[in-house]
């Protein structure tokens, strides 16, 4: 009773200050729509806050500076080095600071994580179709996001100044260098003079510790407020329809769910990290600029620009006493762009396809929309190829292959294999929905034949039950826009024709190819063609 | 229980009469309702059959199944509070620092992952046991709204902007408006305007190095001299000017003065130029791959192909450096060697193109 005093006399301080009672009242039955492939975006959300609390207790140690030192602590092989005060200090966190490693250790792995599960987390809200109105800004966030979190992840690893991380960050100096114009005013801000100097680690420091992660605060508390506010989409299961929200209310089975499960995210990245070591920096030793190890390898997220600056062919193009060096601009920006930008404006792009201007919130099953799933396998693969590349000394040692092969393979993979992906999972799509269209007419196969009085043999059918029937018809099979006429009712040619052409060219390509959802009536005539 | 009830899907597809879906079993199989509409036509979608029944766990009938459930929570609880415990006793039992320092920071960094992995993870997987197995598990239906607001909100919105913005006037007063924003729009300057001291500029930095003709080439990072009767065939070795440590900027100057030196035969050497600035087939190339700038650390001594490991650029040492495979588009960069009065190898000159990537300004 006493607790119950207690939290009443609370309640009513807080309510009479805030009128909290209402949002109270208004959320505590708040549903959230359970899937697995939900918890994807609640795996980034905790890794970032698991990045947050370990970062704070690295920042108690970490000196984020160039100060040349000798070392004498714990690790015997560096006794005696010239190094920056910002590789002791990550030793001193590694070997003489107790629990530091396992510390460091799981805020690598929680960045790596991180990064997963957002782009896992967003092919998620892409091959369902999440993203389409009125979700588009939180589309662009996630976008904003896993950017960002390439140059964060960057900037974290480059600051113990380590072998590796020089090398990456020389890489990143190069590629500043190759922009037009710019290149190396820009290299010169940023590294306060010629590479490496001895400000990069500072500025980058106050990026990686304070710039970024506000920006990532505060797109994350968007993010999640709009899921919030326009309620989470749901699987067109059973009683989930375009005006309802089905699911467990927040308070008290989302929150023990979701509150559990960051404790599992966070315990699972702990139990990671305490037995699989990641990047050892004392092994690598301090950066020399002279120096680099062989079978150098970014994290796993800037695999695919490294994968494009080994693929790219050697041009460069020298004319009227300028350098444009292709051979890095492209790969290292070019490509990015014209595997980012579309993208970023998908929902948009869709959008402008369909002409579909209506609110979505029952989600897509890939296999209905076969141009977009097509599409989004294309893209993947096209990544996942530059992902292979940019590992693929690591694969000429493992598989025992010359390299040059590999390299060879890797470039003309990835002009053949990402069409031939968009084709192949075009059609698996389309007989998918082939197939879903024959369970609903002439419901599943039992295996059991039957042989009829005279003589012919056939397979008994089992018909679905309505509810499986609905939810294989349940979506809108759009089809190819018409251009329309070309002049108006008095003959006055139409304004913006081309665009018109366009549109309906574009959505000849994405609906050209589609199966129709069987009805009742089709089913009824089947029916009375199959009894006659 | 107004807020179990939900109304069907909207937009072309709505089939229903009024709109309303049954909830399965209400209203029979559902499947006369849903193909026979009432004027008798046949309906263009099976409608949507509405929730399943509710499938009542073991735990909700049987008390005996709650309390082992519960049981199970408590215990994954108890181990919680074991690793927390573990992660203590880890924490004050083991200093690494002994003999064996590398192998106590590592059973130090095991224990103190188990301890706080098993905390965290037994606490989420207890509340998510908790919350399948003993916690209420109705699914509940809200209603969506339609995120657009009604027409009345936004005629009302679109009046109070109206009238605010009459009482600003700003079409009609020009010289407040036009002065506002010649005074907002400069302002962003005052935020770049302070990065100009972020560096230098570039100016000709990059076409240089530090070294000049008559510097001796020391090893790196040894800073010892070189006889050139020292080096022997099929070796490498890194160098770096003599005294480059006494130059201003010591780390940027090494960045760029790396260089290898390597020995073949003399009737190996297929470039003029090449044999022209060797000493005995002493030949010395920029270390700083000329695609991002990677030290170019690999020497395969049969093929005298030197190889970039960051991205594969490989040289041919016997060909003046030509680029023979990966992206990399020109020639390391050659360092004309002479022999002092000591016979030690010095440089002739400085290399005679900027070393390292290429940038717009290098033409």
């Amino acid at each position: 009773m006493a607790l119950e005093q207690i939290a009443g006399k609370t309640a009513n301080e807080i309510d009479e200050r805030f009128g909290s009672a209402n949002f109270v009242k208004r959320s505590a039955k708040k549903v959230f729509p359970d899937h697995w492939s939900f918890l994807l975006g609640e795996i980034a959300l905790y890794s970032f806050i698991v990045l947050l609390l370990t970062g704070v207790f690295l920042t108690l140690w970490f000196k984020p500076s160039h100060m040349e030192v000798v070392y004498e602590g714990s690790y015997v092989p560096l006794h005696g080095l010239h190094m920056s005060e910002a590789y002791a200090s990550t030793l001193e966190i590694s070997f003489d600071v107790r629990g530091g490693l396992i510390i460091r250790q799981i805020h690598h792995w929680a960045a790596l994580i991180f990064v997963a599960a957002m782009i896992v987390h967003m092919c998620r809200v892409f091959f369902t179709g999440a993203f389409r109105k009125p979700r588009e800004t939180n589309w662009i966030i996630g976008f904003i996001l896993i950017t960002l979190s390439f140059i964060e992840g960057l900037a974290g690893y480059s600051l113990p100044d380590d072998l590796l991380s020089g090398t990456g960050l020389r890489i990143t100096e190069g590629v500043l260098l190759s922009l037009p114009v710019v290149g190396t005013y820009l290299s010169f801000f940023l590294f306060g003079g010629e590479f490496p100097g001895e400000d990069i680690i500072p500025r980058l420091y106050v990026a990686h510790v304070l710039l970024i992660p506000g920006i990532f605060l505060a797109l994350i508390t968007v993010h999640v407020i709009l899921v919030w506010y326009q309620k989470h989409t749901q699987y067109p299961l059973p009683g989930r329809t375009e005006t309802n929200a089905v699911g467990y209310p927040f308070y008290p089975v989302y929150i023990a769910k979701a509150g559990g499960f960051f404790f599992i995210v966070f315990g699972v990245t702990t139990l990671l990290s305490a037995f699989a070591s990641i990047n050892p920096v004392w092994l690598f030793g301090p950066y020399n600029p002279g120096e680099i190890s062989a079978g150098s390898q970014p994290d796993w997220y800037m695999g695919f620009l490294e994968g494009a600056l080994r693929l790219f062919p050697n041009w460069e193009i020298a004319a009227f006493g300028f350098t444009v060096p292709l051979n890095v601009l492209a790969p290292a920006l070019i490509i990015p762009g014209l595997l980012f930008t579309p993208m970023a404006i998908y929902p948009f792009l869709e959008r402008w396809v369909t002409g579909d201007n209506n609110e979505h919130h029952l989600l897509d099953r890939p296999r209905n929309v076969p141009t977009r799933t097509g599409l989004g396998v294309m893209a993947l693969i096209t990544w996942l190829i530059l992902l292979a590349a940019g590992a693929n000394d690591v694969l000429a040692v493992t598989f025992d292959m010359s390299i040059n092969t590999i390299t060879w393979i890797f470039r003309v993979a990835i002009f053949v294999v990402p069409p031939l992906a968009y084709l192949v999972t075009k059609r698996i799509c389309l007989g998918l929905q082939r197939r879903d269209r024959e369970l609903v007419l002439h419901g599943r196969e039992t295996g059991r034949i039957v042989r009829l009085p005279h003589g012919e043999m056939i397979e008994v059918h089992e018909p679905i039950s309505d509810a499986e029937k609905w939810a294989l018809t349940q979506h809108t099979v759009h089809r190819p826009a018409e251009v329309g006429p070309a002049t108006d009712a008095n003959g006055v040619p139409r304004r913006r024709i081309m665009l018109a052409k366009a549109r309906a060219r574009v959505s000849r390509f994405y609906f050209e190819d589609r199966v129709e959802t069987p009805t009742p009536a089709d089913a009824r005539e089947l029916e009375g063609s199959e009894h006659h | 229980m107004s807020d179990q009830r939900y109304t069907g899907p909207s937009g072309a597809h709505a089939d229903d009469a009024d709109g309303r879906i049954q909830p399965a079993g209400a209203a029979g199989s559902g499947d006369v309702e849903a193909t026979d509409s009432h004027d008798g036509e046949l309906a263009q979608q099976w409608s949507n059959p509405g929730l399943p029944a509710h499938i009542y766990r073991r735990s909700d009938v049987d008390p005996k199944a709650a309390q082992r459930r519960e049981r199970e929570v408590a215990a994954l609880f108890g181990i919680s509070t074991l690793g927390t415990v573990l992660f203590i006793v880890a924490y004050f039992a083991i200093k690494p620092g002994g003999e064996d320092f590398l192998e106590e920071v590592s059973l130090s960094t095991k224990l103190l992952g188990l301890g706080l992995g098993l905390s965290l993870f037994c606490i989420g997987a207890g509340a998510i046991h908790w919350a399948k197995t003993l916690m209420p598990d109705d699914e509940i239906v809200n209603e969506r709204k339609p995120m657009r607001s009604s027409d009345e909100d936004r005629a009302a919105a679109v009046a109070s902007l109206k009238e605010g913005a009459a009482g600003v006037a700003l079409g009609r007063r020009k010289l407040i408006r036009n002065s506002l924003l010649g005074a907002l729009a400069p302002l962003g300057l005052v935020a770049l305007i302070p990065l100009r001291d972020l560096g230098p500029l570039p100016g000709a930095s990059l076409t240089g190095t530090w070294w000049k003709a008559g510097r001796r080439l020391v090893t790196d990072p040894t800073g010892r001299p070189i006889k050139a009767a020292d080096v022997p065939i099929g070796t490498v070795i890194h160098v770096q000017p003599e005294g480059i440590e006494n130059s201003e900027h010591p780390l940027d100057e090494r960045a760029k003065a790396t260089t290898l030196v390597i020995r073949l035969e003399p009737d190996e050497i297929q470039d003029q130029k090449e044999r022209d600035w060797s000493v005995d087939g002493i030949v010395a190339y920029s270390k700083v791959c000329t695609h991002v700038g990677c030290p170019v650390g690999l020497y395969e001594q049969q093929t005298h192909h030197l190889l970039c490991p960051c991205h594969q650029s490989t040289f041919d040492v016997t060909r003046d450096c030509a680029v023979i495979f990966g992206p990399a588009a020109r020639p390391l960069p050659q360092l004309p060697l002479d022999v002092d009065d000591e016979g030690y190898l010095v440089s002739r000159s400085d290399f005679e193109e900027p070393i390292g990537p290429s940038y717009w300004e290098r033409g």
